[in-house]
Order: C-alpha cells, then sequence, then structure tokens
C-alpha cells in the first residue's frame, strides 16, 4: 500500500471515531445493553473480509480456511447480534 | 475494485451512522437497528458482486451454518444471560478478524508469494494482536459471567511483570514476523503470545467489574475489525469499526466513572480481595428482620416506594413478581419507581433489559442523578439483590474500598426493606452498614418467593 492510499484510510479511521464519539455519548443509559449488542452486530463487519478470504478457489490451503473460519464467526456475530438487540428492543415499552 | 462497490461502502457506513444515531433515542431505537442490518446487508452484497462466483457455494455454506447458530442463540438467550452472550459474541468478531488477519498473511505469503509491506504487515499484527486478546479475554470473562469459572479476581506474583514480558516479546517477534513472513513460525508465535495476553488480562478482574470488562472488550472488537479494513484497504471496515471502538471506549468510561475508578485501577485488578480482614474487627452490625406479612403491611400504607434493583434480582430471575408488586401498589395510589444505578448488574444497561422484559415501562425507571435528591421523601426503599451501591460507606468511610463511588442514597429513605438471601457481603467483600442502620429492615431469602408471598399478603388485603 502507498502512503497517500494509507492517509487516507487514517483520515476515514480519525473522522469516524469522532463521529461515533459524538453519536454515542447522546445515548441514554436505559439503552446501553442494546446499544452494546447492536454495535457487537456492527463491528461483525468483518464479514467482508471474510468474504473476501473465503473466495479463493480450492479448499487445499490454509487462507482458505481461515477464510471459511472467520465467515463462520462473523456471521453468527452479525446475525445474532441483530436478531437479539431486535428481541431487546422490542421489550422496551411506555405505558 | 470497482466504484460502484465503493458506492454501496459508502452507502453502507452512512447506514451505520444513522442506525446507532436512532438507537440513542427509545422510540426509534428497534428501527435503528434495522437501518444498520440493512447496511451490513449492502455491505454484504456489495462484496459478493466482486467475488469469484465459483467459490459462492461454499460462502453461502459457511454464512447459513453461522446464521443458524447465531439466531438460534439469539432466541434461546435469558435475557438474564444477555452479558454473557455480547461477551461470547464480542470473542467470535475478535477471532474472525484474527481469522481474517492469518488469511490474508497466508494467501500472500504461501500462495502468491509476493512480499507484504511494512503497512500490510504492521495491519495485519495489529489484527492479530487486537483480535488474540478480543478472543481469549471474552471468553474468560464469557466463563465468569456464567459461572463455569470463579468470578474471584485470580492474582499470582509477577503478574504484571509477565504481562510486560510478553508485550515485549510480541513486538520483538512482529519484527521477525515481517522479515521472515515465509516461515509461519513467527506469526504461529504471535498468536500464541495474543491469546496468552488476552486470558491473562481478563483473569485478574472480579465478576462484577465485568461491566467494564465487556465495554472494553466491545471496544476492542470493533478495533480488530478497524485493523482488518487496513490490511484490506477498505473503508466500510475502518468506520464500522471505529464507530464500535468509540462506543465501547465511553461505555467503559461511563461504568468507571460510576464506580470512582481509574480504568488502570479496574485493569491491574484483584479489587475486594484484601479488604476481607479488617471488616471482621470492625464493629458488629445489629440488623432488624422483617417478615412477609409486615412488609406487605409496609408497601401497603406507603405512599411512594422506589425499588434498586441489582445482580441478585437477575440471578433470582425476580423482575416479574416485581412487576406484580407494583400493580399491587398502583392499585393502592402508591407512587412506584425505580432507581438504577449505572453499574447494577453484570453490563451497562442491564437493570433496563431485564425490568423492559418483565413489562415495566421505562418512564419508571430512573438515573442515578435524577433520582437521588427524591430519597428523602421516599416512604419505603426496597433494595432487590443491590449492596455496594447503597452502602454508605462510600460517602462516610474513607478507609472503605469503595470510598467516593457514587452511590445511590437509599439510606435516606423513611423505611428501607432489603431483601437478600442471607448476609452474605457484596462482591467487594465488605459490610454494609446500611443493614445496621435503624430504618433499615431485612427481608431474607431468594427474592423470587419472598415478594411472591409479599404479593400474596398484598392482594389478600385488598
Amino acid at each position: 500500500m502507498d502512503a497517500s492510499a494509507l492517509i487516507i484510510l487514517i483520515y476515514v479511521l480519525v473522522l469516524a471515531s469522532y463521529l461515533g464519539f459524538e453519536l454515542i455519548t447522546k445515548v441514554p443509559p436505559t439503552l446501553h445493553t442494546p446499544l452494546m449488542s447492536g454495535s457487537n452486530a456492527i463491528s461483525g463487519i468483518t464479514i467482508v473480509g471474510a468474504l473476501i478470504a473465503t473466495s479463493e478457489l480450492g479448499f487445499t490451503t490454509l487462507s482458505k480456511w481461515m477464510g471459511l473460519l472467520a465467515l463462520v464467526l462473523a456471521t453468527i456475530n452479525v446475525v445474532g447480534g441483530y436478531a437479539v438487540t431486535d428481541r431487546m428492543l422490542k421489550m422496551f415499552k411506555k405505558k | 475494485m470497482s466504484n460502484l462497490v465503493q458506492i454501496a461502502y459508502l452507502i453502507s457506513s452512512v447506514l451505520f451512522i444513522i442506525g446507532i444515531k436512532l438507537l440513542g433515542k427509545t422510540k426509534d431505537a428497534r428501527k435503528g437497528n434495522v437501518i444498520s442490518a440493512v447496511g451490513m446487508l449492502v455491505a454484504i452484497a456489495a462484496t459478493l458482486v466482486n467475488l469469484n462466483l465459483a467459490t459462492f457455494p461454499e460462502m453461502l455454506a459457511a454464512m447459513l451454518l453461522g446464521g443458524a447458530i447465531g439466531l438460534y442463540y439469539a432466541k434461546k438467550v435469558e435475557m438474564t444471560q444477555i452479558p454473557e452472550m455480547v461477551a461470547l459474541f464480542n470473542g467470535f468478531g475478535g477471532l474472525a478478524s484474527l481469522g481474517v488477519a492469518l488469511s490474508d498473511h497466508f494467501l500472500k505469503t504461501q500462495v502468491q508469494a509476493v512480499e507484504i509491506d511494512m503497512v500490510n504487515s504492521v495491519s495485519i499484527i495489529a489484527s492479530v494482536l487486537i483480535g488474540g486478546v478480543t478472543f481469549t479475554g471474552s471468553i474468560v470473562a464469557w466463563l465468569k459471567l456464567n459461572g463455569k469459572m470463579s468470578g474471584q479476581p485470580i492474582t499470582f506474583k509477577g503478574q504484571h511483570a509477565l504481562n510486560l514480558i510478553l508485550l515485549i516479546s510480541f513486538l520483538v517477534i512482529s519484527v521477525f514476523t515481517h522479515l521472515n513472513q515465509v516461515d509461519p513460525m513467527y506469526i504461529t508465535l504471535l498468536v500464541v503470545v495474543a491469546l496468552l495476553v488476552g486470558i491473562l488480562i481478563v483473569i485478574p478482574i472480579g465478576g462484577a467489574d465485568m461491566p467494564v470488562v465487556i465495554s472494553l472488550l466491545n471496544s476492542y472488537s470493533g478495533m480488530a475489525a478497524c485493523a482488518t479494513g487496513f490490511i484490506l484497504n477498505n473503508n466500510v471496515l475502518i468506520v464500522a469499526g471505529s464507530l464500535v471502538g468509540a462506543s465501547g471506549i465511553i461505555l467503559t468510561q461511563i461504568m468507571c466513572k460510576a464506580m470512582n475508578r481509574s480504568l488502570t485501577n479496574v485493569l491491574l485488578g484483584g479489587f475486594g480481595q484484601t479488604v476481607a480482614g479488617p471488616a471482621a474487627d470492625g464493629p458488629q452490625i445489629v440488623i432488624k428482620e422483617v417478615g412477609v406479612e409486615e412488609a406487605a403491611m409496609l408497601f401497603d400504607s406507603a405512599s411512594s416506594v422506589l425499588v434498586v434493583p441489582g445482580y441478585g434480582m437477575a440471578v433470582a430471575q425476580a423482575q416479574h413478581v416485581i412487576r406484580e408488586l407494583m400493580e399491587q401498589c398502583e392499585k393502592r395510589n402508591i407512587d412506584f419507581r425505580f432507581a438504577i444505578h449505572p453499574v447494577a448488574g453484570r453490563m451497562p444497561g442491564h437493570m433496563n433489559v431485564l425490568l423492559a422484559e418483565a413489562n415495566i415501562s421505562y418512564d419508571k425507571l430512573i438515573e442515578m442523578e435524577a433520582i437521588n435528591d427524591d430519597f428523602p421523601n421516599t416512604d419505603i426503599v426496597f433494595v432487590v439483590g443491590a449492596n455496594d451501591v447503597v452502602n454508605p460507606a462510600a460517602r462516610t468511610n474513607p478507609a472503605s474500598p469503595i470510598y467516593g463511588m457514587p452511590i445511590l442514597n437509599a439510606d435516606k429513605a423513611r423505611t428501607v426493606i432489603v431483601s437478600k438471601r442471607s448476609m452474605g457481603k457484596g462482591y467487594a467483600g465488605i459490610e454494609n452498614e446500611l443493614f445496621g442502620y435503624p430504618n433499615c429492615l431485612m427481608l431474607f431469602g431468594d427474592a423470587k418467593q419472598t415478594i411472591t408471598k409479599v404479593v400474596g399478603e398484598m392482594k389478600e388485603m385488598s
């Protein structure tokens, strides 16, 4: 990777982190548990990397198997995370 | 990568941001979660477009397997077990990032036989470290939370020195990994060290410090995804990863503040181990017991009740009978609310989820700062399974290990009823002088059973 590509990535990292701090500070304590399981699901974005890693042809290489393992785990994270967050948020009611 | 895919990733990033923003408002939160899930779908679809379709069957198989496991767990899990589920899933996220990093390393060194440049090398190593630590750290946290491992801090002599040695050796091996990329020994060693560090970081931390640990591991799982983004030169991974990283760090700070401890203090661990001794020499606390009938009468004649729930309520699964108690009280026009301490339970917001599960309206749950001035005007404070968060020693006794921690002013109420299994100590291992106060009554027994009896008595009265 050349320096200019790296700088763009760092640029994105810094701005997104700052935005994250601004957004999360405003979440009320009542919602902290769903926030955590919801953001847990978002961290399953590694699934993108896992898909790319799995797209290697054949089953003979270590890299392919590592990709498959990562893909299973990341999907658990994504599907389970969103599903349980939805289950929790469904219960938050005001009467 | 085609521009179209890049645009799809941008859309996906924006959807994550909108999703998290809506997650901050109680009435829009569910919608926010769906929007964030759509963002994930967009990212997955965009990625698939670019990939070799011949490998699609195994991708589908892996995703179906993972999806089924995730869905099954999400449907089956009890609300009391949410902390351990989040801990476990954090671990999976960490291991997934570690897997992607290793895959990329092996692809370049073994399959493509190309040299990994400096930036890529650093990204892979960072991903291995953060991912590995997140994985084993989360597994230890998960074991501690579900009771398969003692919640007691595990400390030994030279622990910090060992951690330091491991970190230094990680750095040294990192250099060798970069210089000898083809030899798989070095990267394997790196993985082993990272996994060890994860275990060693979490074992000295006690069960009730878990809110801090889970928040921190949550943040790590985001950072691991971020590091993977640097490996793959992929912006959506970096945006999503840093949002999660930031979220975890903020929650960690909130938890530490609520315990009046620094993050370093929590991480160094061993809290509550050394204080068991002097408590025995202190003045004996004389307590007053109360029976279920008398407790029912007290509730019946009150005009305001504040419930202070704690982890004990979750263990006893008492949230549903507390709702019944609330219904009995509201029938009598008694003002009935809940005072929530930020670290009550085993993860941030744990009590809110349990009470929501019991169908209690969220506007009845009041945060510590907003409720603390109301205690002196409250007839009955009902403490269910909470201990340290109502210990007045935090205000009055500079020798106490929890001195300075913000607490709920339960002791200021006219009458305090404490539902407690036995006279055991809180997690901090210290006596709670509140139990000896003249306005405090102890209601011993399993919270669910005793409260059910209280509710029964109240039903007979009316």
